[in-house]
């Protein structure tokens, strides 16, 4: 674990380096010695060239490959064939890699395998994926030595759990058999290594100084497989015979760098109470990107990304080189801006999080983060993109677009100051992404479900899988898993009479090679640019322009022709959709985009830096820190209503327009306060208080409704109480869960990931809006006739922590019991402002579909009396 | 959300005269001719679910067709018609009988007793549908009323067909409504698809605006009742 910029990366490779320099003269081809695992394709390919120079000088026999999802096919079996010694991947081609035939081949002499970027791939389903990749690597190379390579995290130990084995594994059928034939893994393969966490001696010659060994061995080649005893498969997760402690790694930490050199860009004026553009910063950014060689403008959106370009470039008067980068855009568009920048040819980018990770982005000395910072850790690591070197210190900027992003960026710089992580908890493995294990695993070979279980639950994610469940997902791989048994006969993996399970047949093998993976990307459409015919005005030419880019299908749903939307740096007219391709033209100058916002990546505020912020207001102390006008704003909200204390939640109602208001602060995030608001107009519609709908942002919530909230709190001493109590969880959120888009969004996802619906059929011609049946037309049937399925639970695991995050919405609920700080106010507050600022940017949750039909119809109704 | 409980006073299930016979749009998706005591549903798609683990090994729930048939069962206990007409693509393909489960099989034939069951052939399943009772029509005249699985090419009036899925999309600030819809326009009418897999055609579509040459209504079937929308309100895909 180290900081950014430690050089960790080339760390990782040294004791593979040095095994492999010291291998005698070679008399056989070598297998596959070092295999590399990097979420990005892009960072696989940056390091190879790392590795390709210092190998080069050295004139080290070590030949260094690299397989991605552009790597042609003759060099795919060829590497099969033909092992290089280092080969560098990504986690689903490493999933692909080990559902191959020849895997148990393949990888029985792999020595070393390296995880980079471990703490941003745990964090995802694609971490669950690689977490099963390992422990069946661990199973088929005993011996291997895992090395992860992390920024720092708040839990290392779930790091290092995650490399070991947390279990006995059982001998692959095929491990250890005469496949073996390199002499380096001979000697240091056999028998179980002692000690726990012991490195001392391990430094030499086998490439062990990073080794993250657990404590637990994996056995050798020559032992033989004690007769496993299976009495934990009766569904409890506790497994016997282990010392205390689960098994894990060993730790190499890298202490500090230099410190970095933050700052928030106080402006010295008011900013607005809402809004996140920062529109305001925008000609500080732009003297800042004058002032350095090159800037890195981090935002939270790609919308945000759309808008910060398009100012700086309204100001770039020395026209320099500034570009855009998020994950809409079209791919060689990006391609040419990566490059760009590794040449030192830009003097800004702006970006998403789309480069986030350790990419080398040539000589950036200046980060800017416009926007909220979210979260700590993942400040830090954008930070630490600047000065890409460990003895210099990182400069950057925060650039809070409101007051509450203010406080924000406050908490941001005191827990950077301490060096304080707030990263995720590790996760509980999903079963859509364990089915999809599963049916790999029949791809590659035979499998005993027995010792398939063993090797599941050895995978950290995965400990507590019970046996019950796992029977489940094979069934499920099977034939579906449906109570009503009507798809035996079509099984995709077959249960033969020796009891191993095998795949059906080579297209099914097919359909899983073509479909694996987690990322389950929106639909989406292309943007292409059309021409309008100047002879017949309103007449646009399909086919006719390049394309920009690709944007949600979701989004391209409520475009109508004529809108005009912010994308790829400009303003476009959306001129209608044309089979896959949604049709643009460029709008006048001077027209200023009509539809707000589209989807891109919002992140939550972290729990911690939202602990942070309450605390901060909380104390009145802590103002002096902050920008005078902030302590001026929070004082008037004192002075009008209340600040609540640390732990409290406060809750605003007045009176505004025809409507009655209710406000409530739990700064928990938006995600987790868009389920509060589902949850709470339930309840007010059963109380008869007619909320209309409700807004929402990551520090509050505001609701509005026809009846008078104060009055009925006024009668009811409880009312406000028990509006919040924690029973909101129960049948409310069943109820609301089973019609929710997000639930049913969350559902495809899975859906998609467990391979009920495969995304590409064998012999059929890839396309984007494909003729599939709507995952919400069986999400709807399946909850009503199997509600127990288990990609229903799956995806009620996901919306947990996913886009609803109701695990924090529990919390929060939990914590702010008889803590409720209600004020009847005659007019909105200071902080309440903030939240009704949202009211009509965003869309209006409360609202149900036959309220916007009758809408629809009314118009009908008008042109008729007309 | 808020107002959606209290529009019930309005059309669950609005009326409308075609070539002088008067239809009930069931919310269901189902169209009934109180005068004839006929109950009409199109495009059931029975067996989709199983079509796809047969053919493309994609095991999706298979409880559509119980679900389908369970709707219709509300629709034939609400109006107890006589006749039930199913206008063609009952089954997802001409194999989708021999794979149905015997409790669907039952409830087909609790659904068929004492009344009269017609089949009119559609483009899925062409041929006669097997063991599944009920008999068997290319198409069939109820009164001025004609009705066929596809809708003819030139105008028709009083032509009730299916096979189009028609859908309507309202799209309304920042949000997208997608609903199956009848289409009309006075003269002719399409109906929705009611089967629980069946997907959708958007109304504004060639295939369905070449039919209506003087534009039409669609009336979208609601969480609560039908709602009537104007082309102009409909939004293409």
């Amino acid at each position: 674990m180290a900081p950014t910029g430690a050089g960790k990366t080339l760390a990782g490779f040294l004791p593979s380096l040095v095994a492999l320099s010291q291998r005698g003269p070679q008399k056989k081809a070598a297998g596959l010695h070092t295999l590399y695992v990097s979420p990005l394709k892009a960072l696989a390919v940056d390091i190879a060239r790392n590795l390709d120079a210092p190998i080069a000088e050295m004139a080290l026999p070590v030949r260094v490959e690299t397989r991605t999802g552009d790597t042609p096919a003759h060099k795919r079996t060829r590497q099969i064939s033909r092992p290089p010694d280092i080969l560098l991947t990504t986690p689903e081609q490493l999933a692909l890699l080990i559902a191959h035939r020849e895997a148990a081949e393949f990888f029985s002499g792999l020595r070393c395998v390296v995880l980079d970027e471990l703490h941003a791939l745990v964090t995802s389903k694609r971490g669950d994926l690689l977490s099963l990749a390992l422990a069946r690597l661990h199973r088929l190379s005993p011996g291997l030595a895992a090395i992860g390579l992390s920024a720092t995290v708040r839990e290392p130990d779930e790091l290092r759990k995650y490399l070991v084995p947390q279990g006995p594994l059982p001998a692959h059928p095929t491990a250890g058999t005469p496949f073996r034939l390199h002499e380096d893994t001979a000697n240091t393969a056999t028998g179980p290594s002692a000690g726990p966490l012991s490195r001392a001696g391990d430094e030499q010659g086998e490439g062990r100084a990073l080794s993250e060994r657990g404590s637990t061995a994996p056995r050798g080649d020559d032992v033989p497989d004690p007769e496993p005893s299976r009495p934990s498969r009766q569904s409890s997760p506790a497994r016997e015979g282990w010392q205390v402690g689960p098994p894990m790694a060993d730790l190499v930490t890298v202490a500090g760098g230099a410190k970095a050199d933050l700052r928030m860009l106080d402006l010295g004026r008011a900013l607005p109470i809402s809004g996140h553009t920062a529109w305001h910063s925008m000609p500080a950014i732009y003297d800042l990107i004058r002032e350095h060689r090159t800037t890195l403008v981090f935002v939270n959106t790609r919308l945000q990304a759309e808008y910060t370009f398009q100012e700086l470039w309204r100001l770039n008067e020395d026209a320099l080189p500034i570009a855009i980068h998020h994950g809409s855009l079209d791919a060689q568009q990006r391609r040419r801006v990566e490059a760009a920048m590794a040449a030192g040819q830009l003097r800004a980018i702006v970006c998403t999080a789309t480069l986030d990770l350790g990419i080398d982005w040539g000589d950036v000395d200046l980060v800017v983060n416009v926007g909220a910072p979210k979260g700590a850790s993942r400040i830090m690591q954008r930070i630490g993109r600047a000065n890409h070197r460990m003895d210099e210190p990182s400069k950057a900027y925060l650039v809070p677009g409101n007051r509450f992003e203010m406080l924000e960026c406050q908490a941001a710089l005191d827990a950077v100051e301490e060096a304080a992580q707030d990263t995720p908890d590790a996760r509980q493995g999903a079963l859509d992404v364990l089915a999809q294990h599963v049916l790999g695993m029949a791809c590659a070979d035979a499998f005993d479900p027995l010792d398939l279980y063993d090797e599941i639950v050895s995978a950290a994610p995965y400990a507590g899988l019970t046996w019950e469940t796992f029977e489940q997902v094979v069934d499920y791989v099977a034939t579906g898993g449906y109570a009503l048994r009507a798809y035996e006969r079509f099984a995709k993996i077959l249960r033969g009479p020796d009891g191993l399970w095998r795949v059906r047949d080579a297209r099914t093998a097919q359909a899983y090679r073509m479909n694996v993976g987690t990322i389950v990307e929106a639909a989406r459409v292309k943007v292409r640019l059309g021409r309008t015919l100047r002879g017949k005005p309103g007449t646009v030419l399909p086919k006719s322009g390049r394309v920009l880019g690709e944007i949600e299908d979701e989004f391209a749903e409520t475009l109508t022709v004529g809108d005009t939307f912010l994308f790829a740096g400009e303003t476009l007219r959306f001129e209608g959709l044309a089979e896959d391709e949604c049709l643009v033209t460029r709008a006048p100058a001077g027209t200023d985009p009509a539809i707000p916002s589209y989807a891109g990546a919002k992140f939550p505020l972290s729990t911690f830096l939202a602990e942070r912020v309450r605390a901060l207001i909380a104390d009145p102390f802590a103002w002096d820190r902050l920008p005078k006008q902030i302590g001026e704003y929070l004082l008037q909200q004192r002075r009008r209503s209340v600040l609540p204390g640390e732990r409290d939640l406060l809750v605003e109602t007045f009176p505004r327009g025809k409507r009655y208001y209710l406000t409530a602060f739990p700064f928990e995030g938006r995600l987790a306060h868009q389920t509060l608001g589902m949850l709470l107009t339930r309840r007010l519609e059963r109380d008869g208080l007619r909320p209309l709908g409700f807004a929402a942002n990551d520090y509050g919530i505001a609701i509005w409704t026809t009846r008078d909230v104060s009055e009925r709190a006024a009668l009811d001493p409880d009312f406000i109480g028990d509006l919040f109590a924690v029973d909101m969880l129960g049948d409310d959120l069943e109820a609301w869960l089973d019609e929710s888009a997000m639930m049913k969004r969350t559902f495809r996802q899975c859906a998609v990931i467990a391979g009920l619906i495969e995304r590409h059929h064998p012999g059929q011609k890839k396309s984007g809006r494909q003729v599939t049946i709507s995952t919400d037309l069986i999400y709807d049937v399946l909850r009503k006739h199997q509600p127990d399925h288990l990609l229903l639970r799956a995806a009620r695991q996901d919306a947990a922590t996913g886009l609803l995050d109701v695990r924090r919405l529990g919390m929060m609920l939990e914590r702010i019991q008889g803590r409720i700080i209600h004020r009847s106010l005659d007019r909105v507050s200071p902080l309440s402002v903030s939240v009704m600022l949202e009211i009509g940017r965003e869309r209006v949750y409360g609202e149900g579909a036959d309220e916007i039909l009758a809408e629809a119809e009314a118009e009908l109704l008008q042109e008729a009396l007309s | 959300m808020a107002a959606g409980l209290r529009l019930e006073k309005t059309h669950k299930h609005p009326t409308l005269l075609l070539a002088g016979e008067t239809l009930v749009l069931d919310l269901c998706g189902g169209l009934w001719l109180p005068e004839h005591r006929t109950l009409i549903v199109s495009d059931l798609h029975l067996e989709k679910g199983s079509s796809y683990a047969a053919r493309s090994g994609q095991f999706l729930p298979p409880y559509d067709t119980r679900e389908t048939l369970a709707c219709l069962h509300e629709a034939v206990v609400r109006h107890d018609p006589a006749r039930v007409v199913a206008l063609g693509d009952s089954f997802h393909d001409a194999r989708g009988p021999e794979r149905m489960e015997p409790g669907d099989r039952a409830m087909v034939a609790a659904l068929q007793a004492g009344r009269d069951w017609v089949w009119i052939a559609g483009n899925h399943d062409a041929a006669v549908n097997e063991g599944v009772g009920g008999r068997y029509a290319e198409a069939l005249t109820i009164g001025s009323l004609v009705l066929r699985h596809e809708p003819s090419p030139e105008t028709m009036p009083g032509e009730i067909a299916g096979h189009l899925h028609p859908c309507g999309k309202v799209a309304m600030r920042g949000r997208a409504i997608r609903r199956r819809c009848f289409v009309t326009d006075g003269t002719r009418l399409v109906m929705p698809a009611f089967g629980a897999y069946a997907g959708g055609l958007n109304v504004r579509d060639k295939a369905i605006e070449s039919l209506f040459q003087n534009g039409f209504t669609a009336h979208l079937l609601g969480d609560g009742r039908v709602f009537a929308i104007g082309r102009a309100q409909l939004a293409r895909d």
